[in-house]
């Protein structure tokens, strides 16, 4: 304490009160200020930009122009796909977590590092290369043609975006599930046999409801940037598949930031919805009963 | 004898990564027995009941279940329950979800389950509970939740692995007495795993004092105590006085240079062994009366007695005893015939593990 203040404050002495709250308040700033910067006010300027026209009018104009045939199917699609590859990556995700969570061998940590090592690298580099790999005289079509077989065109197909989405989002949904699964108390599980469940009903009445948790936020961490991206689409897509992500990118770029925003907010619309339902079924997951 | 042993551990080993845990161990439960296995931690006594629960397989040796070898049955299929050491309740269930979840699998009917979380909620005094959540409860609370998710099952046998050990002092010794009094209400076998003497000396009907993989006794609670068949048994129960001796001829031992009347026979003449006396049996006097005469070293008042250490024949006795006798006191020793236990000195350390007369 400083000298303005030379009463003895007995709470502080006996280490009842923390001395430094104020101070604490003083390191969140940095914070609250990065908060502030980059996320509330561009919020604002979206908000802004969205709901007035070029000259500063109020208006629902920009929100309205989903209602144009271009951009609610680029909605469609774009959710459409999302959901997909949500689905995709979930299939794949969680039977790869449970043999994870089975084995407890020594080399768990090594196939973790292999399952985020891709992430080390730039996201638009692997989906380049995805690229590569898939075009008409590309490297996997060379391959077949070498071994005799048909040759594949996915490129610039929903397929191909599919594909894109799934690998570059695959370890947002593994690591999560697979985290919740380690921390199951192996006793919860011989509870359930204990009490005569055998190993499908242990999984469906406890593993599976226990582990909904990372499931969401595994389906998040997908659905999320999937339903928003423009680079996977734009690269893997080419100019005739458009997504939402895609417009949006498009009216930016054209200098219409108006009419930008009203459809970033619509999508944000979207993208709240689907949190908000997902964090319904949580509770119910954590809460009551789901059997 | 043979027909009423429910549960059958035949020549268990077990062992991980090449450190053994069980090594050829047998022991049988007999029918609505309050068996307690007790040892200090890794001892073995939690893998033995995780082999009788089927949660591990012994690598050689038979599980043994009312006559039938149910060694590689998986624990869906055996006739008993288990209540873990952290509970292990389904916290994503309610407690009446929770009671009924092994009711369910088996199928009963709805009213029927109705009845049992009712019955098994009364039994544990936590009536009301149905509609909360595990995670709202107490640890007690809880774990008398495990009980009755057992118990509704109505096992054969229940499990139960250090079942207090996650509970303080006051809540452990209350839940003491509401086990026996379980124990005695449903009239089924416990097998119940502790590292703690006192709890086991409290509850049980036998005792299994294990260390390092082996049995070092069997016994009821009075046996163990009062007459443990080796140091590490009589370490391990309580405080004692472990000395060694010579058996000087039937009935006479020399502790220390002093010979005292005991009630052994049949050790030899002139035989090292050890001894054990308890230090509540041992009365200071004057010390003209004594057999050994020492000087009182230290004192502290325990509440129900004063705990000594007396220096007597070059060791520090342990001494419990109501009557005070100040530091410095000169006090002589006494210890009535059959007070004093004697125990054959183990030949090796190995040996020492292993029990006598098996």
């Amino acid at each position: 304490m400083n000298d303005t203040k030379p009463k003895h404050n007995p709470l502080l002495e006996r280490g009842l009160m923390l001395p430094n709250a104020n101070r604490m308040k003083l390191f969140s700033f940095p914070y609250i200020l990065w908060m502030a910067g980059f996320i509330i006010i561009p919020l604002i300027m979206i908000l802004f930009y969205g709901m007035t026209t070029s000259e500063n009018r109020f208006t629902f104009a920009n929100l309205a122009m989903i209602a144009e045939p271009i951009n609610y199917k680029a909605l469609a699609l774009a959710l459409l796909l999302s959901i997909i590859s949500t689905v995709i990556c979930l299939i794949l995700a969680y039977p790869l977590s449970i043999i994870l969570n089975n084995i407890k061998m020594k080399s768990n940590s090594l196939i973790i590092f292999i399952i985020i090592l891709p992430m080390w690298m730039n996201f638009l580099l692997r989906t380049i290369a995805w690229q590569n790999i898939l075009e008409r005289t590309g490297i996997l079509n060379t391959l077949l043609t070498f071994l005799h077989l048909p040759t594949l065109n996915i490129i610039n197909t929903p397929a191909a975006i599919i594909l894109g989405m799934v690998y570059n989002y695959l370890p947002f949904m593994i690591l999560p599930i697979y985290n919740v699964l380690i921390k199951i108390d192996q006793d919860v599980v011989n509870a359930a046999r204990d009490l005569g469940a055998n190993s499908l009903q242990t999984f469906i009445k406890i593993i599976f409801p226990l582990s909904l948790p990372g499931v969401i936020s595994g389906i998040t961490m997908v659905f999320v940037p999937s339903l928003t991206t423009f680079a996977i689409s734009s690269i893997l897509g080419g100019s005739k598949i458009v997504l939402m992500g895609n417009v949006i990118e498009q009216q930016f770029t054209l200098g219409n930031w108006h009419t930008g925003s009203g459809l970033s907010l619509v999508l944000m619309i979207f993208v709240l919805l689907c949190m908000a339902i997902l964090s319904k079924y949580d509770k119910e997951a954590e809460g009551s009963s789901i059997w | 004898m043979n027909d009423n042993k429910l549960i059958n551990l035949v020549n268990i080993t077990k062992s991980y990564d090449n450190t053994v845990i069980l090594d050829d161990l047998s022991l049988y439960v007999r029918e609505n027995e309050f068996v307690t296995l007790l040892g200090p931690s890794g001892c073995g006594k939690t893998t033995t009941l995780r082999i009788i629960g089927g949660f591990e397989t012994p690598d050689k040796g038979q599980v043994v279940f009312e006559g039938k070898d149910i060694t590689k049955l998986p624990p869906n299929e055996r006739q008993l329950n288990t209540v873990f050491q952290k509970y292990a309740l389904f916290n994503h269930m309610t407690i009446a979800e929770n009671i009924a979840f092994g009711l369910k699998i088996k199928k009963k009917s709805g009213d029927y389950i109705k009845d049992k979380i009712k019955y098994a909620l009364k039994l544990v005094n936590l009536d009301g509970y149905e509609n909360r959540m595990p995670n709202s409860l107490s640890g007690g609370q809880q774990q008398r939740i495990a009980i009755a998710r057992a118990i509704v099952n109505e096992p054969k046998v229940l499990l139960l692995d250090e079942p207090l050990g996650a509970l303080d002092l006051k809540l452990r010794q209350d839940m003491q007495y509401e086990l026996i009094r379980l124990k005695n209400e449903l009239g089924i076998t416990f097998v119940y795993v502790t590292h703690d003497q006192e709890e086991a000396l409290t509850m049980s009907d036998t005792i299994v004092v294990m260390n390092q993989g082996y049995i070092q006794q069997i016994g009821t609670p009075e046996k163990i105590y009062n007459e443990p068949e080796n140091a590490f048994v009589a370490d391990f129960i309580g405080d004692s006085n472990i000395i060694a001796a010579t058996m000087v001829e039937d009935r006479l031992v020399n502790i220390l240079g002093a010979n005292f009347p005991c009630v052994d026979d049949g050790f030899g003449k002139q035989k090292p062994v050890d001894v054990v006396i308890r230090p509540e049996d041992i009365d200071l006097v004057k010390p003209s009366e004594g057999i050994l005469t020492g000087r009182v070293t230290s004192l502290i008042f325990k509440g129900v007695h004063y705990e000594m250490e007396v220096m007597a024949g070059g060791r520090e006795w342990l001494v419990h005893s109501t009557d005070l006798c100040a530091v410095g006191t000169e006090v002589g020793i006494k210890v009535d015939p059959f007070d004093i236990q004697i125990m054959n000195k183990p030949a090796s350390e190995d040996e020492q593990a292993v029990v006598p007369g098996e």
